[in-house]
C-alpha cells in the first residue's frame, strides 16, 4: 500500500485544513458559488464484515478474503462516472459507511476520494466520515485513514454493558470501545460520533440512563441514539420469535428516549435531529443532506442516491439503487461503469413529500425559505394553514408553523411518524387541487 | 319455504350448478333397463313400506344404506360402494349426516315382491322440520346406533321426533365386528331410554354386512303399510326439492292418495299455482321416469316449477279442478340465527351476489336481505334455521364459489311486547320481532322482552358431568332432567337461551370432554328476559355497529369482550383512547388505549428514503380508509375482530 508521495500530502493538507475549519452552528446553509443541482454528497458502501451483528440487516457480507484491489477500482469508477452523470461540480460530504468501512485498508478511501477531487471540487473543509468499529480501529490504523483524508469519525459503540454487547453480536467489550474512543478523540477531536442503542430486549431505564451518564463523561461533540428496530431476518428477530428473548417494550424505549434527549439536553448538546445530537456546533454535513433533501451519490453494492442527470432538468431527480450484492455489483461496474440496479424517477410530488417528510426530522423544521427553494406550488401557509386537521396538531403543541416556517415541537419530534399520517395526504390533496393533471413522471 | 342444503353432490359440489345426479355414473341402469318404463301399478299398497334411517353421526347412517341398496339389486354389489362424497370439513365436524339418498327397494321375500321407499332424512336438529316432514311420509324408521359408542344426544332427538310422529322405530346396532364393541350395554340403555325391549334389537355389521338381511326382514315384518287409497284424488307430500339449472325444480314427493301421471295438472296447496306435470318417476335411486306414481309410492316429479320456493317442503300437491285437505304440519322455514355477510373487499360484491343467489337457488330456507354498514360496506343479513346451517353455508361459499367473506358474531331474533300505543300502531301488532339491535324498543314502550329457547340434550360420560354443569350454568341453561343411560354415562337436559349456545357452546362442550360429549338441541319457543342494548362508545361516542343485545347478567363479560377485543386492534393515536360499554348512562366495562410517547423511525440506513415513504404513504392511505368515529380512526380490521364470529380453537 504505497500512496504516491504528491497524493498523500495534499490530501493530509486537506484533512488538516478540515479540522481547522470553522465551526458553524448551522451547517448547509453556507454559501457556495454553486447551485444545488451542482453540489451533492457522497455515500460510499463497502460491503463486509468480520462478523454478523444479531440486529443488523443491512447489506452486508462476511468474506473469506476481499479482493480488495478490485473492489477499490470498482469504487473508484463508480463514484467518476455518477459524478459524470451528475454534473456535480461541488461536493461537500464523503461517508465511509458499511459493513465495516473501517476494515477497508486506508488507500481504498484515498483512492475514491482522490477520483472526487479529481472529477469535482473537494473543498479543504469537506466532512469526509468513516464509519468505524471499534475493534477494527487500532490508533495506529485511525491515523492513517486520518492521512488519507478522513476527518470525522462515526464509532458504532452501542452499549457500555458488555452482556448487552453480546446480545448484539458486538465483537468489542465497552473498556476497548472506550479505549478506541480516547484515541478517536485524540486525532479527531471535536469531530468523533459515538452511537448508542436504546430499546434492547429486557433493556431497563435505570441502567440505560447510566450507561448515557457514563458514555457523556467519555464522548465527544456528536452522539446518535438510535432505538433497535427488530428487522426480519436477523438472529435477534429470531430469538425474540421463539421467545427466547423478550420483545422489546415499546413503552420503555419511549420513557428512553425522552429522559435520555432531555439529559443530552441539560449537558449542552442540540438535538437537531430526531436520533442526532451535537453540542459546539458538530452536526454532520453529510446527514444533514438528506434531512434538506439534498443531492446525494450512492457508490457500492446496495447504496442508494438521489440526484438529477446533468442537462436533465432541475425536476428530473431520480432515486437510484445499486446492485446488491459485491460480486454482481463489481462485474456491472465493469462492464458499464457502474452498478446501478435500478432508477425511478421521482415527481414532483414525491420529491416534495420527501422535503416534507425529512425536513421535519430536523430542529429546525422546514423553513419557508428552504420549501421554496423547490418550488413548489403552494407555500406552506397555503397547503397547511387553514386544516382543521392540522390545527389540532398545532393547538396540542405537536406542531409549529409561523413565520419561520413548520416544525415539530419537543414532544411532536418524538411522534413525527403520526403527525405525517396527517401532514402528506394533506399536501397531496393541496398538490391536487392545484394541479389537476398527472404530475410528470409520477 | 324450504329446500336441504345439506346434501352434497357427487357431481355437483365442485362444479356448482352441474346436473344433480346424485350417485356415481357407475350406478347407472343398463341401457336396456332405462328403455323400459317400468310399471308401478303392480305394487299394491299393501306391498310398500316407506321408511328412514336415523342416526347419530358416523354411527353407520350412510353404510347400512350402501348394504341395503346392494342387497336389493339397486345398485351393483361388486363395486367399492363405500360413500366417497365431498363432505364439508364442518359436516364431519358438527355431526351432520350425510343424506343417504331417498330411493326405491325392490325386494323379494317369502315369494312376494316388495317396494321399500327408503326416504331421506338431514341429520341435524337445524333441520328438524325438514325431518318432520320426511318422518310423516314413512311409518317406520330404523335407528342405527353404534355398538361402541352407544345412544349419543343426536340419537335421542331423532327417537324423539320418530315417537311423536308415532312411526314404528326398530333399533340397530352397528358396528359389532369392532374389537371395543358392546351391543349387550347398548341394548341396556336402549331399553332404559327408549324403553324398547331389548330383544327387538337387530345387531349387525353394516361394513361386513353381517346380519343386514334381517334388517330387511324386520321392515317388512315390523313396520305397515301406508294408509292410503288410490281411488281417491290426489294429495302428494312434497318432503324434499332440489334445483337442476336445466330442468328447473325435481320435488321429491310422497303419494298419501291417488296417482299422478305425466300430462296431469296439479296445484300447490301453498301457493295455489298450477303446473302441468312434465315427467315422473322413481328414484331408483337416480331419477327413472315412470308412467305414473300410484298411492303410497315414493318419487319425483318435475312440473315446471322455476324456484324452490314453489315446492316448499311440507306443501301438498293436487289435481287441478280436485281440491282435497292439505296434509298436516307445514310450515315456512322459521330463520333462528341471523348474522351479516360482507365482502372482504368491496369490489367483490357482485361476485358475492351472485354466489348467495346460486346457493339459495337450492337453499330456501335461508333468508336474505340487504344491509349495510358504515364500517364493512354494503353487505347482506341472512337468516339461518340454527349455526350449523349458517356454517355450511358459509363453507360452501367459500369452497364452492371461492367467496372470501365476513361473516358477523350471529345473533337471535329477540321479540318485544309493546306497551306503547304509538309503537304498536307503527307495527300494526303488539309482539315484534328484533333482529337488528338498531330496531330494539326501549324499556318504557315495552310490557317485556322475550327471547327464543332450546331444550339441549347433552349426554358424556359420567367424569364431564360436573365440569358441563358448570358450562351449562354459565350459560343461563335450567336443569330439567338428568339420568344415566348406563353405568358411566350420564344424559342431561337442560333449556338454553339458544343466543347462549350459537357462538361457541359446542366447542365448548367438546374441549371441556375431551371430545366425548355430545350435544343436540330443539326448538323450545321463547321465555321472558331482561334484555338491554348495550352501547359501545370511544371517547363518549357510540359506535353504531357495535351496538348490542344482551341479557342483562351478560353485559359485563360481553362488554368486556368486546372492549379487549378493541384495545387490541385500534391503533394507537397521539391521545388517549377510553373504549367503554355502556348501557344506559352507566359504564359496565372499560378499556384504554394509551397515546403514542414514540413513534418516530430512527434511521434511514444509507439514505434509503423510498422504504420509508413507501411505508408512510401506505399508512396514510389506510388512514383516509378508516371509519372516524370522532376523532378517532378506526380501521376496518377492529371492526372485524369484534364483529366476526370467533372460533375457539
Amino acid at each position: 500500500m504505497v500512496l504516491p508521495a504528491a497524493r498523500t500530502r495534499g490530501l493530509v493538507a486537506a484533512a488538516k485544513a478540515a479540522q481547522r475549519r470553522r465551526r458553524v452552528d448551522s451547517v448547509g446553509g453556507s454559501p457556495s458559488p454553486e447551485p444545488a443541482s451542482r453540489r451533492a454528497a457522497v455515500y460510499v458502501h463497502w460491503p463486509y464484515c468480520e462478523k454478523r451483528c444479531s440486529y443488523c440487516n443491512f447489506n452486508k457480507y462476511i468474506p473469506r478474503g476481499v479482493e480488495e484491489a478490485a473492489m477499490r477500482n470498482c469504487l473508484v469508477t463508480e463514484v467518476r462516472t455518477l459524478l459524470q452523470l451528475s454534473g456535480v461540480q461541488r461536493v461537500e460530504s464523503v461517508f465511509f459507511g458499511g459493513g465495516t468501512p473501517s476494515l477497508a485498508s486506508p488507500h481504498t478511501v484515498a483512492a475514491v476520494l482522490e477520483a472526487v477531487a479529481q472529477i469535482a471540487h473537494l473543498p479543504a473543509d469537506s466532512e469526509v466520515t468513516l464509519e468505524a468499529n471499534p475493534t477494527s480501529s487500532p490508533a495506529s490504523r485511525l491515523a492513517e485513514f486520518g492521512a488519507a483524508g478522513v476527518n470525522r469519525l462515526s464509532i458504532g459503540l452501542q452499549s457500555l454493558d458488555d452482556t448487552e454487547l453480546q446480545l448484539l453480536g458486538r465483537t468489542h467489550s465497552t473498556s476497548s470501545a472506550l479505549r478506541a474512543l480516547a484515541e478517536a478523540r485524540r486525532l479527531f477531536p471535536g469531530r468523533v460520533s459515538v452511537d448508542l442503542m436504546l430499546g434492547l430486549p429486557a433493556q431497563q431505564v435505570g441502567p440505560w440512563l447510566r450507561q448515557l451518564q457514563e458514555l457523556l463523561h467519555h464522548c465527544d461533540d456528536h452522539l446518535s441514539l438510535y432505538q433497535l428496530s427488530l428487522e426480519r431476518g436477523t438472529a435477534l428477530f429470531a430469538q425474540v420469535q421463539r421467545g427466547v428473548l423478550p420483545a422489546p417494550d415499546p413503552e420503555l424505549a419511549a420513557e428512553m428516549y425522552q429522559e435520555g434527549r432531555a439529559l443530552l439536553r441539560e449537558a449542552g448538546f442540540r438535538q437537531y435531529e430526531v436520533s442526532n445530537f451535537a453540542r459546539n456546533g458538530a452536526l454532520s454535513t453529510h446527514n444533514w443532506t438528506y434531512w434538506q433533501c439534498g443531492q446525494y451519490l450512492g457508490i457500492g453494492p446496495g447504496a442508494h442516491g438521489r440526484f438529477t442527470l446533468q442537462g436533465a432538468g432541475g425536476h428530473a431527480r431520480e432515486a437510484r439503487i445499486q446492485t446488491l450484492e459485491p460480486d454482481n455489483w463489481m462485474k456491472e461496474v465493469m462492464l458499464f461503469g457502474h452498478g446501478t440496479r435500478k432508477r425511478v424517477p421521482l415527481g414532483k410530488l414525491e420529491l416534495l413529500e420527501e422535503v416534507l417528510a425529512m425536513g421535519l426530522r430536523t430542529d429546525v423544521g422546514l423553513t419557508h425559505q428552504h420549501w421554496q427553494q423547490f418550488e413548489p406550488p403552494l407555500t406552506l401557509w397555503d397547503i397547511f394553514g387553514a386544516n382543521k386537521e392540522v390545527k389540532e396538531l398545532l393547538e396540542q403543541d405537536l406542531l409549529l408553523l409561523d413565520h419561520r416556517g413548520l416544525r415539530c415541537s419537543w414532544q411532536g419530534l418524538a411522534v413525527l411518524d403520526s403527525l405525517l399520517l396527517t401532514l402528506l395526504p394533506r399536501l397531496q390533496e393541496a398538490w391536487h387541487q392545484t394541479t389537476p393533471s398527472p404530475a410528470p413522471g409520477g | 319455504v324450504a329446500g336441504l342444503v345439506l346434501k352434497p353432490r357427487a357431481t355437483g359440489a365442485a362444479r356448482p350448478g352441474a346436473a344433480t345426479n346424485s350417485w356415481p355414473t357407475d350406478r347407472l341402469f343398463c341401457s336396456a333397463e332405462l328403455k323400459e318404463k317400468p310399471d308401478m301399478s303392480k305394487f299394491l299398497v299393501e306391498d310398500i313400506r316407506n321408511f328412514s334411517i336415523i342416526a347419530h353421526v358416523d354411527h353407520g347412517k350412510s353404510t347400512l344404506a350402501d348394504r341395503l341398496l346392494e342387497l336389493t339389486g339397486t345398485i351393483d354389489k361388486t363395486k367399492n360402494n363405500k360413500q366417497v362424497l365431498d363432505k364439508l370439513q364442518v359436516e364431519r365436524e358438527r355431526g351432520i349426516t350425510v343424506k343417504a339418498q331417498t330411493a326405491s327397494l325392490f325386494y323379494s321375500f317369502q315369494g312376494k315382491q316388495y317396494l321399500l321407499n327408503l326416504i331421506d332424512t338431514p341429520g341435524h336438529v337445524d333441520f328438524s322440520y325438514e325431518v318432520s316432514r320426511s318422518l310423516s311420509a314413512c311409518q317406520g324408521v330404523l335407528l342405527v346406533i353404534d355398538a361402541n359408542e352407544g345412544i349419543q344426544a343426536q340419537t335421542v332427538a331423532n327417537f324423539f321426533l320418530a315417537f311423536e310422529a308415532q312411526l314404528t322405530v326398530i333399533p340397530v346396532i352397528n358396528k359389532i365386528d369392532l374389537k371395543n364393541a358392546d351391543p349387550d350395554m347398548v341394548e341396556k340403555q336402549i331399553e332404559k331410554v327408549f324403553d324398547i325391549p331389548s330383544d327387538e334389537c337387530i345387531k349387525i355389521s353394516a361394513k361386513l354386512g353381517t346380519n343386514v338381511e334381517s334388517v330387511l326382514q324386520a321392515v317388512i315384518e315390523r313396520i305397515p303399510p301406508p294408509k292410503v287409497h288410490r281411488k281417491n284424488p290426489l294429495r302428494a307430500l312434497v318432503f324434499d326439492s332440489t334445483f337442476d339449472q336445466y330442468r328447473g325444480v325435481i320435488a321429491n314427493v310422497a303419494l298419501f292418495d291417488g296417482v299422478v301421471s305425466k300430462g296431469d295438472k296439479i296445484v300447490s296447496a301453498h301457493n295455489q299455482k298450477t303446473y302441468e306435470v312434465n315427467e315422473v318417476g322413481v328414484l331408483n335411486p337416480n331419477e327413472k321416469s315412470t308412467h305414473k306414481l300410484y298411492a303410497g309410492q315414493v318419487g319425483y316429479l318435475i312440473a315446471g316449477m322455476k324456484d324452490v320456493t314453489e315446492a316448499q317442503i311440507g306443501d301438498t300437491l293436487y289435481l287441478h279442478n280436485h281440491p282435497v285437505e292439505p296434509l298436516p304440519g307445514f310450515k315456512s322455514a322459521k330463520p333462528m340465527v341471523f348474522a351479516g355477510m360482507y365482502p372482504v373487499d368491496q369490489s367483490e360484491y357482485n361476485n358475492l351476489k351472485s354466489a348467495i343467489e346460486k346457493l339459495t337457488l337450492n337453499d330456501s330456507s335461508v333468508t336474505v336481505h340487504r344491509d349495510s354498514s358504515l364500517a364493512l360496506g354494503a353487505g347482506w343479513r341472512l337468516g339461518f334455521l340454527g349455526l350449523l346451517h349458517m356454517e355450511v353455508f358459509n363453507q360452501r361459499l367459500e369452497q364452492e364459489y371461492n367467496a372470501a367473506v365476513i361473516l358477523t358474531t350471529p345473533t337471535v331474533p329477540y321479540k318485544a311486547v309493546l306497551s306503547s300505543a304509538k309503537l304498536i300502531k307503527e307495527y300494526r301488532q303488539k309482539e315484534i320481532t328484533i333482529i337488528n339491535p338498531a330496531q330494539f324498543p326501549d324499556k318504557p314502550k315495552v310490557t317485556e322482552y322475550l327471547e327464543p329457547i332450546v331444550l339441549g340434550t347433552i349426554i358424556t360420560p359420567d367424569e364431564y358431568t360436573g365440569k358441563i354443569m358448570m358450562l351449562c350454568q354459565a350459560r343461563r341453561a335450567v336443569q330439567q332432567n338428568m339420568m344415566f343411560i348406563d353405568q358411566s354415562r350420564v344424559m342431561l337436559k337442560y333449556l338454553f337461551p339458544l343466543n347462549e349456545i350459537v357462538v361457541d357452546f359446542y366447542d365448548s362442550l367438546k374441549s371441556l370432554s375431551s371430545g366425548y360429549a355430545s350435544f343436540d338441541y330443539e326448538d323450545a319457543g321463547y321465555q321472558t328476559a331482561e334484555l338491554v342494548k348495550m352501547d359501545i362508545l370511544l371517547n363518549g361516542n357510540i359506535v353504531e355497529e357495535l351496538v348490542t343485545i344482551v341479557h342483562k347478567d351478560k353485559a359485563h363479560t360481553v362488554g368486556k369482550t368486546i372492549c379487549e377485543r378493541l384495545k387490541d386492534t385500534l391503533p394507537r393515536q397521539l391521545f388517549e383512547i377510553a373504549i367503554q360499554a355502556a348501557i344506559g348512562s352507566k359504564i359496565v366495562a372499560r378499556e384504554t388505549v394509551k397515546p403514542y410517547r414514540k413513534n418516530v423511525l430512527a434511521k434511514c440506513y444509507g439514505g434509503d428514503i423510498t422504504r420509508k415513504m413507501k411505508l408512510l404513504k401506505r399508512q396514510a392511505e389506510g388512514k383516509k380508509r378508516m371509519r372516524k368515529i370522532g376523532n378517532i380512526e378506526v380501521p376496518k380490521d377492529a371492526f372485524i375482530k369484534v364483529l366476526k364470529t370467533q372460533t375457539n380453537k
